[in-house]
């Protein structure tokens, strides 16, 4: 018995292994609609709408694949994943890229196998506290209890800044953004921490927002993208172009209403590769040549992305900050389409 | 006259392997295990080879480095520098703590409904009937759930506690029942507090003796001696008068409102609680049902004869009735003990940091090392469940039929 439970998981594990071979870019095509890891429902970056419809900032860039790899934004298969079972989906093939605010660490890229595209979204952890507790600063925090989310690079942050400050802490470990919610708003942990993107997510579906304030640390770099399996660059170079071709829409003033007119003639050159009316670019990564096109027209170019999901006209109200272009004193930044 | 010779020495061909029903069980039993091995072989080879191709190894070593995440609920000290393996031993106390407790809990609900379900009053034994039915046909995951948001909902946060007229105060100054846990005091052993832990265990010691030496005179010479309150004389009394001689050694540290939280004292948190809680009247709603089969298994006639003898019912509950109704509860009581165990491990829904909170949660997901972790905790559990069910049975061999 204890034999065969042992070569059972095995099994399981050595078929999951299996699935995990290159091609993913044929395997997609053939497949006729794209498998994308995403959070179990994160408002403004990942959450289904009332009509059971995936809207938000991560959901655009999976969307975005879709439309440059197959032509249709909505053949995307969204599964929905946690802090937990994120890594394995993506590892054994059960999605072809994950978008969830995922942070890029050198262990996740070197020592899981696995390979960031790119930054869509540059953010810092943070805390939430209600502000009645009148805590101005998270170095008061000595002897609280924070809910944190298991498995994420936040939780290690946590553990590190509370012991550099020599301050302690009672940890919450809880599973999902939906829990550490409730807990938080019950008073069962005092501050409630993660990306402050998240918070102010969170936040801004409270019944009185106002009631609770994000303090001014940020105590970690979390550079979010999406991501894909090592060992198979052509897909991830579908990706990793595809965001890069969103962050350089905007960049050159590519939007989803001009998108059709720049492309008939702007007199840019780089334009002109992007959208495909010049040189090969498409050839080269395995798509047609409008390919880039489409992602920019149905989804819009970063900008527009950034401010219909998350930006400061939404309840969400996050200000661009780092994540402006390069150009406007941000970091967002794409190599070149040449 | 004939000349009986004996049968011919039956000597073994080949073909007999088949054709001669006395081996042929076994040929098929051999060709199922080999193919068996050569699947298993092959599955564990293409993983082997799967993960080698992905640049991937079976390695062990992470459980050495720095796990970098702390743990709430802990028995030993434990700090985020610590390994994962320090880590995961931290899990197994947890896991381990919560089995226990809820074994011990369940079996008390469990022999206390399976009694009063037989009781003959109909409300009390309609109430039973409904609690066991309700909660054995309810998933316990729905259970832990349940009551954990009900404790986070209803009881209040450490804030209430607070400012000069707090809508919350402690049970007695002593307890404080927050929805982040029960605050207890701890007692401290100042000086010649041994003494009284020894005077505790001796009187504890004495107790048993007693208990040992009635129960043998019942036996041997039907002199029935008063058990329970000779009982509870020998346990209080001289650990009371050893404390108040050496002066009060051992005194009390009553949690107290500081900063955010309560300090001092001992926590037990709102997940353990939760989880023990809600294991211990699943499970023992289960044990009900056992506890009632074993009941109604003793013929009835047990009854009436010990009722004859004019022995009153909780005797013979006590003395007639469960001490045979045990040989038909303990076989399934085992695999309720080891439900418990099991089922401990749903503790990650309240974040409770059992094993699979720990080793089977973060550090797997830290790491990434699924493979290593998983087969770690497959193999934890397994060694928990077969020491579980053999201590049980060696219990159960004490309990069954003596045939002599």
């Amino acid at each position: 018995m204890k034999k065969s439970v042992f070569l059972g998981a095995l099994t399981v594990a050595g078929m999951a292994a299996g699935a995990a071979a290159a091609g993913t870019l044929d395997d997609v095509k053939a497949r006729g609609t794209l498998n994308c890891g995403v959070t179990t429902g994160l408002v403004g970056f990942a959450a289904p709408d009332a009509n059971g419809e995936w809207n938000g900032f991560d959901v655009a860039i999976c969307r975005a694949v879709a439309a440059a790899v197959l032509g249709d934004p909505t053949a995307v298969e969204f599964v929905p994943t946690t802090g937990k079972t994120r890594f394995t989906a993506l590892a054994s093939g059960e999605i072809d890229m994950l978008a969830r605010n995922t942070t890029w660490t050198f262990s996740r890229d070197v020592d899981l196998k696995f390979t960031f595209v790119g930054v869509n979204y540059y953010d810092g952890q943070g805390f939430l506290v209600p502000k009645a507790l009148g805590v101005s600063s998270a170095k008061e925090l000595d002897g609280a209890t924070v809910c944190v989310q298991t498995g994420t690079t936040t939780e290690l942050n946590l553990a590190d800044y509370f012991r550099a400050n020599n301050i302690s802490y009672e940890p919450v470990p809880i599973e999902t953004n939906a829990e550490g919610q409730q807990q938080y708003l019950a008073g069962a942990c005092d501050v409630y921490t993660t990306d402050a993107s998240g918070l102010a997510a969170t936040r801004a579906t409270f019944e009185a927002p106002g009631d609770h304030a994000l303090l001014p640390e940020i105590i970690s770099k979390e550079p979010l993208g999406p991501l894909v399996r090592h060992g198979d660059d052509e897909w991830g170079d579908v990706v990793r172009w595809t965001l890069n071709a969103l962050i350089t829409a905007e960049e050159l003033g590519v939007t989803s209403a001009n998108v059709s007119e720049m492309a008939s003639g702007s007199g840019n050159p780089e334009v002109a590769r992007l959208l495909g009316t010049e040189g090969t670019l498409g050839e080269m990564i395995g798509l047609d040549a409008d390919w880039a096109m489409r992602a920019i027209a149905t989804q819009g170019n970063f900008g527009e992305i950034f401010a219909k999901n998350i930006g400061e006209e939404t309840p969400i109200g996050l200000a661009r900050g780092l994540n402006a272009q390069w150009t406007n004193g941000g970091l967002i930044y794409s190599p070149p389409f040449r | 006259m004939t000349s009986l010779t004996d049968p011919p020495a039956g000597s073994f061909r080949l073909s007999m392997l088949l054709n001669d029903t006395r081996y042929r069980s076994y040929t098929f039993q051999a060709i199922a295990l080999a193919v068996l091995i050569v699947a298993f072989a092959y599955l564990g080879n293409n993983l082997l080879n799967n993960l080698r191709a992905a640049g991937l190894n079976i390695s062990y070593d992470f459980l050495g480095t720095p796990a970098g995440y702390d743990i709430d609920q802990r028995l030993i000290e434990y700090d985020n520098q610590d390994t994962h393996g320090r880590a995961a031993i931290i899990g197994i106390l947890n896991t381990l703590l919560v089995a226990v407790l809820g074994c011990i809990t369940a079996t008390i609900f469990g022999v206390l409904a399976g009694v009063l379900r037989l009781s003959n009053n109909w409300l009390v034994s309609k109430l039973m009937a409904v609690y066991v039915e309700i909660f054995r046909n309810i998933p316990v995951l729905i259970w832990i759930i349940i009551i954990y948001t009900v404790m986070t909902a209803v009881l209040p946060p450490p804030n209430a506690f607070r400012g000069d007229t707090p809508t919350s105060s402690m049970l007695f100054d002593l307890f404080a029942f927050t929805n982040r846990g029960i605050y207890l005091p701890a007692p401290v052993w100042g000086p010649g507090s041994g003494v009284v832990v020894a005077t505790f265990i001796a009187s504890v010691i004495g107790v048993v003796a007693y208990r040992r030496y009635a129960t043998n005179l019942l036996y041997s010479t039907g002199r029935l001696l008063p058990m329970g309150w000779p009982s509870l004389v020998i346990f209080l009394v001289p650990s009371i008068l050893v404390y108040f001689v050496m002066g009060q050694p051992i005194s009390l540290d009553v949690p107290a409102l500081k900063g955010f939280n309560f300090q001092g004292g001992i926590k037990v948190g709102a997940p353990l609680i939760a989880l023990w809680f809600a294991l211990s009247i699943y499970t023992g709603a289960f044990i009900a049902e056992n506890v009632r089969a074993g009941i109604q298994a003793v013929s009835k006639g047990q009854t009436e004869a010990a009722g004859a003898l004019g022995l009153r019912p909780g005797r013979i509950m006590n003395l007639v009735i469960l001490p045979q109704a045990l040989r038909v509860i303990i076989p399934p009581l085992i695999s309720q003990y080891l439900n418990i165990t099991k089922n401990s491990s749903l503790a990650i829904a309240v974040g409770y940091m059992d094993i699979t909170g720990t080793l089977g949660g973060i550090t797997l997901n830290q790491t990434g090392r699924a493979i290593e972790c998983v087969l770690l905790l497959m193999l934890f559990y397994l060694t928990i469940s077969l020491s579980i069910s053999a201590i049980m049975n060696v219990y159960n061999n004490t309990v069954t039929l003596k045939e002599r």
